[in-house]
């Protein structure tokens, strides 16, 4: 069963102006977008900075007021509750971006991972202890970093603080945004590697929100692609990286550096192709306002925004 | 091969941490020719920005040792008045950040102007303002006389990266430095950037350095490639070589932590680069970071090796490298990457 389903989200912030300050017009960052995540899977969402995909994120979590569209999480209908009953809020979590600001500078890590346990569960200081202590553990911290502070860490060890406090409740989906963006190449391994694992230790389900095509593919079951506040196509992993319908998608797959550099100048023809193909064909994929279509499916999987034929 | 543009000759750049210096460029070698791009990768803290920095001579608190030779020119003791002479017209830098990189309260055909009115003092208005809007053509920036006038805050990452790109090669630089030039930047936007770095090399034949920690980004880019680690130079080869043949342990390591096609765990590198202050300065800097290799195959004090015309390792570690997620074995016959 799918533990969350989204129907037709919108997500609109007014434009104000005048002297009554009154809404002129909207930006619809979120723009009618559907889909659902399996118990246990990770659902990439990929799109270029502005395409809507962090928004889409932290109003499924409740960090900005959903226009119109359901959300529903395991059955339950969560939109826009503003006291979300407690046991849907434990359920879901969230992993930020950038380990240097999600973390409070002034807190030791202990009273930072033991924030949401002090929300929902009555521990006394021992057993607090305790719980933090073995969260750190698990994300491969000493037990004795409790009393440090966030400054005193790596960008990889803050992540993996950042990652303990979203698992602390046992939570179901965790909703990633940018989790590794910010950090070096070994250290982006490490979380990675760390974010599989508790997944299967967990059965934990992720939204992975990320820009980066290279990490969505390692890491995805299932993968949609966002472009101005709409879905321009989704399927498996198999589908968006070998068998791109939209034009989008196409240009995207084709942008990816490979790191082998004997396929340079095959990358760069590939390239340049696809670039004449998108400017030339630019009309026929989006409509007048340059937005996508509507999702059409061509498989049992895969949805691609295509114009309705004749 | 080429013609040699830049020198760089045991350069050790050390900055004040309490009374010592530390180096955070430690002793590095480095040619850079005409019409070449060199890529130097590493994670933060290997070093890799300080050494742009220093030949930019952007450093105004640092001690600088070693010798950097621009066209057989030593810059590194040249007063700043001849320094600013060079700086933004013979050679010039593309910064990592264009959010900050761009003054905020100037007009963007303003801030290009700056660097032609310092170097070319004779031009006149109307050259000048063509000669920008030129420049905006190249860089691939639609409508240009409309953006002349335009404030940063009005264009997208993608577009003032464009602006520091034109501001960077106003004057025909033949020497560009590239400071993570695409970092900030989505895919679709990075590929264009790179392809216009490419096209001005082609064109200008200028030398360029490219720094960067992403390895796919080398790859396509880069003809030789130096990967950096604690402030030396670990491995040289031109690009088919490092990518195909990599020796260093930590080269290995790296290549080894990029999602790749069938990979199933990624490679972790163990610890973490150490603080400046904290440096191993004896033996093989890498050692603590692949701890289960014996340490007699280090040596004491480990040097650059030539092991084929180019390619140059430090340290004798990498002949007796492995995984330890992989046989042992397998680890004789070298080659790592299928």
């Amino acid at each position: 069963m799918a533990i969350l389903e989204v129907e037709d989200l919108k997500i609109y912030f007014p434009i104000k102006a005048g002297i009554f300050n009154r809404t002129v017009d909207h930006i619809k960052a979120v723009d009618g977008v559907s889909f659902a995540i399996e118990e246990g899977k990770t659902y990439g969402l990929v799109g270029e900075s502005g395409s809507g995909k962090t928004t889409t994120g932290r109003g499924i979590i409740g960090l900005e007021h959903i226009t119109a569209g359901s959300v529903k999480f395991n059955g339950k209908d969560i939109t826009n509750k503003k006291k979300k009953t407690k046991a849907i809020s434990r359920d879901i979590q969230m992993i930020f971006q950038d380990p240097y600001s999600s973390l409070n500078p002034r807190k030791r890590v202990r009273d930072i991972i033991a924030e949401p346990l002090r929300n929902y569960e009555n521990l006394t200081k021992q057993e607090e202890k305790k719980r933090v202590q073995e969260l750190l553990e698990l994300v491969g911290l000493s037990p004795e970093s409790i009393l440090k502070y966030p400054h005193e860490f790596s960008g990889g060890q803050r992540q993996r603080i950042g990652i303990a406090r979203a698992i602390a409740l046992k939570p179901k989906l965790i909703i990633a945004d940018e989790p590794v963006s910010a950090l070096d190449v070994s250290v982006q391994a490490q979380v990675l590697n760390f974010m599989q694992d508790i997944q299967k230790e967990l059965g934990l389900t992720y939204l992975f929100i990320s820009h980066d095509l290279g990490i969505v593919k390692h890491m995805c079951d299932d993968i949609a692609i966002m472009y101005k506040g709409r879905y321009v196509e989704q399927g498996t992993k198999e589908e968006i990286f070998n068998h791109p319908q939209h034009i989008y998608t196409k240009r995207l797959v084709s942008a990816i550096p490979d790191i082998d550099p004997s396929n340079r100048e095959k990358l760069f023809q590939f390239r340049q192709e696809v670039q004449e193909e998108y400017d030339e064909s630019y009309n026929e994929y989006f409509d007048s306002e340059g937005l996508a279509y509507s999702l059409k499916p061509i498989s049992e999987t895969h949805l691609v925004a295509l114009p309705e034929k004749g | 091969m080429g013609d040699k543009l830049l020198e760089i000759k045991n350069l050790i750049t050390s900055f004040r941490i309490g009374d010592h210096y530390y180096a955070a460029v430690d002793n590095v070698s480095l040619t850079v020719n005409k019409n070449e791009v060199l890529g130097i990768v590493g994670e933060s803290g290997s070093g890799k920005s300080a050494l742009a920095f220093s030949v930019m001579g952007l450093h105004t608190k640092a001690k600088i040792e070693g010798s950097i030779l621009f066209n057989g020119k030593d810059i590194v003791s040249l007063p700043k008045s001849e320094l600013n002479g060079l700086r933004g017209d013979d050679m010039s830098m593309i910064f990592q950040d264009p959010l900050t990189a761009l003054n905020p309260l100037m007009e963007i055909g303003a801030q290009i102007s700056e660097t032609l009115i310092l170097h070319r003092p004779q031009m006149s208005l109307k050259e000048r303002k063509d000669h920008v809007i030129e420049l905006l053509n190249m860089v691939g920036i639609p409508r240009p006389e409309y953006v002349y006038e335009q404030f940063p805050h009005e264009l997208s990452g993608g577009m003032r990266q464009r602006v520091i790109i034109a501001i960077a090669i106003a004057n025909r630089p033949e020497l560009l430095i590239a400071d993570e030039p695409t970092t900030a930047l989505d895919v679709t936007i990075q590929a264009q950037i790179l392809d216009l770095v490419r096209k001005l090399k082609s064109e200008m034949g200028s030398g360029v350095i490219l720094i960067t920690h992403d390895l796919g980004v080398v790859a396509e880019m880069a003809d030789r490639v130096a990967v950096m680690y604690a402030g030396q130079v670990v491995e040289i080869a031109d690009v088919q070589t490092l990518f195909n043949n990599p020796k260093h342990p930590y080269t290995r390591s790296l290549l080894n932590s990029v999602p790749a096609e069938g990979q199933d765990k990624l490679h972790v590198i163990q610890g973490i680069v150490p603080a400046l202050q904290n440096l191993p300065r004896e033996g093989c800097r890498f050692a603590e970071r692949i701890p289960w290799i014996e340490s007699n195959t280090h040596e004491k004090d480990p040097v650059l090796h030539e092991i084929s015309p180019g390619h140059f390792v430090r340290c004798t570690c990498y002949k007796h490298f492995y995984f330890p997620e992989e046989p042992k074995e397998a680890k004789v016959y070298g080659n790592t990457r299928g």
